[in-house]
């Protein structure tokens, strides 16, 4: 009698256990929200994707806290931005958490900036120049086609990490294209207004916007990247904008206001504060129709 | 568009010449132009055709180059980044300070703990600290390695020390890291750090009482990392056991540590750890410090054999607005140790007969502080240290002469700073210390900077 409940219970752990296991989801530990949502969009419910930071949160400044080693202990697949962007707390959180499967060479350790060219590669490495990535400017995700390259890479690793389902991840991926090709086209018809306007930066975060959109960068607030503007250094962009009359000021919304606000009240130049990233509730496809609007509304 | 121009001025021309001509011939060479027309726009169409292909070709021609720049670029950023990463990553820390003490800095002393290490105030006036020169990279895919040497002034000479010198497995999975090497001791929250990466430019009272500042031996450490949502650490080190607080001569584990950390968030903005540690040394053999003489004889130096036993709880709490600590942020910590110890107290040098004690000790003391970055590149603090002791031994006057008496004293101090950071990598701080480590009161002000070059590695959390 006993042998045969046991005998039950044990079948009964082995089916929960096998069941269990089938329906297992991936989970992926996303440094930034943008990845999150585009593995959400290319592996729908095959995966539980965790973001890092959120689009209030400055990616280059977190820190490897007790709850991040935690998720990064479990994570089947690590997306990042790479380019030195999570130097000061990744390589921390990944020997701290001792999973093998997110280490660096594995299929589960993938970073967005290996399958794109960086825009702003320094010549020089000279600390004297400010918090300067070697690899060049890691703000990649403001690009769509860049995202779109991406995107393919990740398809592919996902089918990588998980060859049981790679002909849904396949199919994701070709959906995402037409889609986000649809997108691209409806936003550059839209914003084509936008051509050759004549923006300030706070931090030097819009490259690839800048190249897509083909707005023109006239100064930007931070003497160098990761040094907060100073007063000598603002009076400068002053003057240089009596000469040659702005557009708009960009920045985003986890970066200090102070400066840009400052500037605001002395030029009257319209302000226009972007999400950074992809917030909670919302898909890549809606954070791009989001920023596009606002830069459009500000004209 | 010239030539339908000239088509055009053609048929004028021709229409215009000769009105008087009969209607017949203007059929005829209405007839004509309108071939002529005809046949002219089928070769501009022609052309026409022929110049959109060959530029669709050029595009495509410079589509090709671009894709082709971008893979030289790329191969090329990859080349050189490969010839970075086999140099491991170097940096180094310049630390300065001048020092202001009421006290003389000699006279130093915390009644109820017997000195040792690297305990005491520092030097007076303009002085180097540690300058520390650390090496690390990953060794290839199964292993980190990292050496730091420490370089510093001591009694007027210049000591080199091998700080840490360890290799760490990186390849092991499920949550097990090995670790193997000289290192700092994973108990307490303070004592894995960095001198340079705290936040007071002088250690907490109870980790200079009991451990000269900080504990590091050579020894092997495992810990384990629970697949759980809540962060969950358990470890344990195997280690040498000769260094302070230890001593002696091992051949085998001379001392072991067991730690647990867990730790969280509370929302996005707050985030928690709180450690439990446990430390032990059953075989403490001629554990020394600091020595003095009597009227010029012969100095005579306080000496521990016995068994020793830390425990001892951590506590942090982090709160930054919306989780960006950036611009401001609050950092709250305790930490409380408790050290009980059983043998016997020898005052080398003294005698004859050599003057030796039973020894009953038990020693705790806690420090807690606060530090708030108030905007970017500033922030305070404020830390209050409180330790205790109440040793017991067959003969009083050996353990007061050991410094093992409290002299009816509470050590105590306040301290409070002031940090301006303008970058990540440099640091200028105030600070200033109300100690009464011992009955005369001290006032201590350090004016520090504390520089890092070349790479520099994440701090924890």
């Amino acid at each position: 009698m006993f042998i045969l409940i046991k005998k039950h219970l044990l079948l009964m752990l082995i089916f929960l256990f096998c069941s269990a296991n089938s329906y297992a989801k991936i989970n992926v530990f996303a440094c930034e929200p943008e990845w999150a949502s585009l593995v959400q969009i290319l592996a729908g419910d095959r995966v539980k994707a965790f973001s890092a930071t959120t689009a209030l949160q400055d990616p280059h400044h977190i820190q490897a806290r007790p709850s991040l080693i935690a998720k990064a202990r479990r994570a089947d697949l690590l997306i990042c931005t790479g380019a030195e962007l999570e130097t000061g707390w990744l390589p921390l959180l990944l020997r701290k958490s001792a999973n093998r499967k997110i280490l660096p060479g594995q299929t589960g350790h993938f970073m967005a900036s290996d399958h794109v060219l960086l825009l702003e590669k320094p010549k020089q490495l000279d600390r004297s120049q400010g918090d300067v990535h070697a690899d060049g400017n890691p703000h990649i995700h403001l690009d769509p086609h860049r995202i779109m390259r991406i995107a393919e890479a990740l398809s592919r690793t996902l089918s990588r990490v998980d060859a049981d389902n790679q002909a849904d991840y396949q199919n994701n991926w070709i959906s995402f294209k037409e889609s986000w090709s649809r997108a691209i086209a409806k936003w550059e018809q839209l914003c084509q207004s936008l051509r050759g306007k004549q923006i300030v930066v706070n931090h030097n975060s819009w490259v690839y916007l800048e190249d897509w959109l083909k707005l023109k960068r006239l100064a930007t607030l931070e003497p160098k990247p990761g040094i907060a503007p100073g007063s000598t250094h603002l009076a400068q962009v002053l003057v240089q904008l009596k000469d040659s009359q702005a557009d708009m000021i960009l920045y985003a919304s986890y970066q200090n206001d102070k400066a840009v606000r400052w500037l605001e009240q002395k030029t009257h130049i319209p302000v226009v504060e972007l999400p950074f990233s992809v917030s909670t509730n919302e898909t890549l496809f809606e954070w791009y129709d989001r920023i596009i609007n606002q830069l459009l509304d500000s004209q | 568009m010239r030539k339908k121009f000239l088509v055009a001025a053609t048929i004028a021309a021709v229409s215009h010449i000769n009105p008087v001509w009969a209607d017949s011939d203007i059929e005829a060479l209405r007839k004509q132009v309108e071939a002529l027309k005809n046949d002219y726009e089928q070769r501009i169409n022609a052309l026409e055709e022929r110049l959109r292909q060959s530029e669709a070709k050029t595009q495509l021609a410079q589509q090709k180059v671009e894709q082709i720049a971008d893979k030289v670029a790329t191969s090329k950023t990859s080349a050189s980044q490969q010839q970075n990463t086999f140099n491991p990553a170097i940096s180094l820390t310049l630390d300065g300070r001048y020092a202001d003490f009421d006290n003389d800095p000699d006279a130093y002393e915390l009644p109820g703990f017997m000195l040792g290490n690297e305990a005491g105030l520092g030097e007076e006036g303009f002085s180097i600290g540690h300058t520390e020169l650390a090496i690390s990279a990953n060794v290839d895919n199964k292993f980190y390695g990292k050496a730091t040497l420490a370089i510093h002034e001591h009694e007027g000479e210049t000591e080199t020390e091998l700080e840490e010198a360890y290799i760490q497995t990186l390849g092991l999975g499920y949550g097990v890291a090995l670790k193997a090497g000289r290192f700092f001791s994973a108990i307490g929250y303070l004592n894995e750090q960095h001198e340079h990466a705290w936040d007071f430019a002088d250690a907490p009272l109870i980790y200079r009482g009991l451990f000269g500042d900080q504990l590091r031996d050579d020894g092997l450490q495992v810990s384990y990392v629970a697949p759980t949502d809540t962060f969950m650490q358990i470890g344990t080190e195997l280690l040498r056991g000769d260094r302070f607080p230890g001593g002696g001569d091992h051949d085998g584990v001379g001392a072991w540590t067991v730690f647990a950390n867990i730790g969280g968030d509370i929302g996005i903005e707050h985030s928690w750890q709180l450690g439990l540690n446990h430390w032990r040394e059953n075989d403490v053999d001629d554990r020394t410090s600091g020595a003095h003489s009597h009227d010029g004889g012969p100095a005579e130096t306080p000496s521990f054999s016995g068994d020793s036993k830390i425990n001892s709880l951590d506590l942090v709490y982090k709160w930054a607005p919306n989780g960006n600590p950036t611009s401001r942020n609050l950092k709250l910590q305790f930490e409380y140790f408790d050290r009980r110890e059983d043998g016997m107290i020898t005052m080398l040098n003294s005698g004859p007969p050599e003057e030796v004690s039973t020894y009953d000790g038990q020693q705790d003391g806690w420090y807690t502080q606060a530090v708030y970055q108030f905007k970017p590149h500033w922030r305070t603090g404020i830390r209050y240290d409180r330790l205790s002791s109440n040793n017991k031994g067959s003969d009083e006057d050996v353990l007061a002469e050991a410094g093992l008496d409290d002299e009816g004293h509470t050590p105590e101090r306040y301290s409070a700073m002031l940090e301006w950071l303008p970058s990540e990598y440099s640091r200028i701080r105030l600070q200033f210390n109300r100690d009464d480590s011992y009955e005369n009161s001290d006032n201590q002000v350090f004016l520090q900077y504390t520089h890092s070059l070349g790479s520099h590695g994440a701090h924890q959390f």
